[in-house]
């Protein structure tokens, strides 16, 4: 990585180095939280949070983090901030919170969590990795409100709960997809938001580890 | 600096501090933020009281309605009969089924929902005229896939028809189990009938295996058996005798009694 710059840290991970759509980490949670725009809107601070401050007392500490206990170290951070996160959000929203159920928990094993304090917080200086954090979530969260605009328009109707396409079992006219409210959809939408960024981005495209051979003929098979 | 940091003493140095002051954050987050979060499951359990009612109405004040429109009352289980003993605004049968005084074994046979220990009172709550409720709302709980899940069933005033149910704590698979909530299951229950036509004690109502028919079966929830089963076995439990039965016989026997009377009143009517 080259060297890293604040503007840098905070800004490449939302389009050019997307954790989700570029390193595809996250994924899970992606699927589970985007039924709609304000669920991925609290996901997204709680992620935005976790990153940040895990990165930032990970980067605190790393000149004495023993490396043979290193990944302890970092989950035991991020453990008690989601936790922390979890507390706060059953105080002051406590119907987000039923909503969200065990997905703010999980944000423990959220990869992209991991990934940072381990690969970037670890050898960086605490304010560019709290930077980092905030980047890394924001680069989240940019997939989530995309995925949950798209599930929430196409399968409610409506957008941060207020209707826009009025549906048909409330007496109008839009038939709601009811396959974009259920996960499996949230894959087909990461699937094109990845395309359309490497599309912009051609750089992204992963070189083919091989190469795949044209049909066999009856000919050569025999 | 790898080599002291990697030091035995180091290693279990920052082990520990790193442990204290995590644990430190953490609880004193849990503490502090306590009170605003019973306050938040008092409200959940008042909102589903409502809506289990179909009093609730999103945006609505749910304490003020609750308190207008909600009559709590202390129930002897044993007896069906209501008891001042406590007062129903703090009483909480859910933790005096710990006290040995309060509670009693349940074992076996007798056991359908898993509960081990049940409480003698509980607190109800009825909608409308106390002596005469349109609606008794009864406090459920039993065992099912993955823990305990509570929850209420609204029965209308005859004590036989059910209005709805709803689970405000469980541990339930999303998607499956979980669909426990699912207002469109939970829309099933309107109208259904508790106990059958010969006044069977033992509550006819259950979750089906597939779809339902009948006024006493609920289609079940598809790959979710044990937690339909589990919704099953505690109605069985709560609306035998065992539970609310002696308490919602009191209902039933007064619409008996009101048919009968009807009925001579016609036959009176016929002879005159």
């Amino acid at each position: 990585m080259s060297a890293a710059t604040p503007k840098g840290v905070l800004t490449t991970p939302v389009f050019k180095n997307n954790p989700i759509a570029l390193q595809v980490l996250g994924i899970c949670s992606a699927l589970a939280v985007t039924t709609s725009m304000s669920v991925s809107l609290v996901m997204t601070m709680a992620v935005i949070f976790v990153t940040a401050f895990s990165n930032l007392f990970v980067s605190l500490i790393r000149h004495h983090i023993p490396s043979s206990i290193r990944i302890i170290v970092q989950m035991t951070i991020i453990a008690s901030l989601v936790i922390v996160v979890d507390q706060i959000l059953k105080a002051y929203a406590y119907e987000m919170s039923k909503q969200l159920s065990v997905f703010v928990g999980l944000i423990i094993t959220n990869c992209i969590v991991m990934g940072r304090a381990e690969g970037f917080a670890m050898t960086n200086t605490p304010g560019l990795s709290f930077l980092d954090g905030i980047g890394n979530g924001l680069g989240y969260g940019f997939i989530l409100m995309t995925v949950g605009f798209f599930r929430e328009l196409f399968g409610s109707g409506s957008v941060f709960g207020f209707t826009v396409l009025h549906p048909i079992q409330d007496g109008g006219w839009y038939v709601p997809n009811g396959l974009l409210l259920l996960p499996p959809s949230a894959f087909f939408i990461i699937g094109l938001i990845i395309w359309v960024l490497r599309s912009l981005n051609p750089e992204q495209i992963e070189e083919n580890e091989f190469k795949m051979k044209h049909n066999t003929q009856p000919k050569e098979a025999v | 600096m790898a080599q002291s940091n990697n030091s035995i003493k180091k290693i279990l140095g920052v082990a520990f501090a790193l442990c204290i002051v995590c644990s430190v954050i953490v609880s004193t987050a849990a503490v502090a933020l306590r009170p605003l979060q019973q306050l938040n499951q008092e409200l959940d359990r008042k909102t589903n009281i409502l809506s289990v009612a179909n009093l609730y109405e999103p945006g609505m004040d749910v304490n003020a309605v609750f308190e207008s429109a909600v009559i709590p009352r202390v129930v002897d289980m044993r007896t069906g009969e209501y008891t001042d003993e406590f007062d129903p605004a703090t009483y909480d049968g859910f933790e005096a089924r710990r006290d040995p005084a309060a509670s009693r074994v349940l074992s076996g046979e007798r056991d359908p929902a898993g509960l081990t220990r049940v409480e003698h009172f509980t607190t109800v709550y009825l909608v409308g005229d106390e002596e005469d409720p349109e609606q008794i709302i009864l406090p459920i709980r039993g065992q099912g896939l993955w823990g305990l899940m509570r929850g209420f069933m609204a029965v209308e005033g005859d004590g036989n028809t059910i209005v709805g149910i709803t689970y405000y704590e469980h541990a339930e698979t999303p998607g499956l189990g979980a669909e426990v909530n699912n207002p469109r299951w939970q829309a099933q229950w309107e109208g259904k009938q508790i106990f059958d036509e010969e006044g069977s004690p033992v509550p006819a109502i259950r979750v089906a295996k597939g779809s339902g028919s009948g006024e006493h079966e609920v289609d079940g929830l598809s790959g979710a058996t044990l937690t339909s089963n589990g919704v099953t076995n505690m109605l069985q439990f709560w609306l035998s005798p065992e539970g609310f039965g002696e308490y919602l016989a009191k209902f039933r026997s007064g619409i008996e009694q009101q048919d009968a009377q009807d009925a001579d009143v016609e036959l009176e009517a016929e002879g005159a």
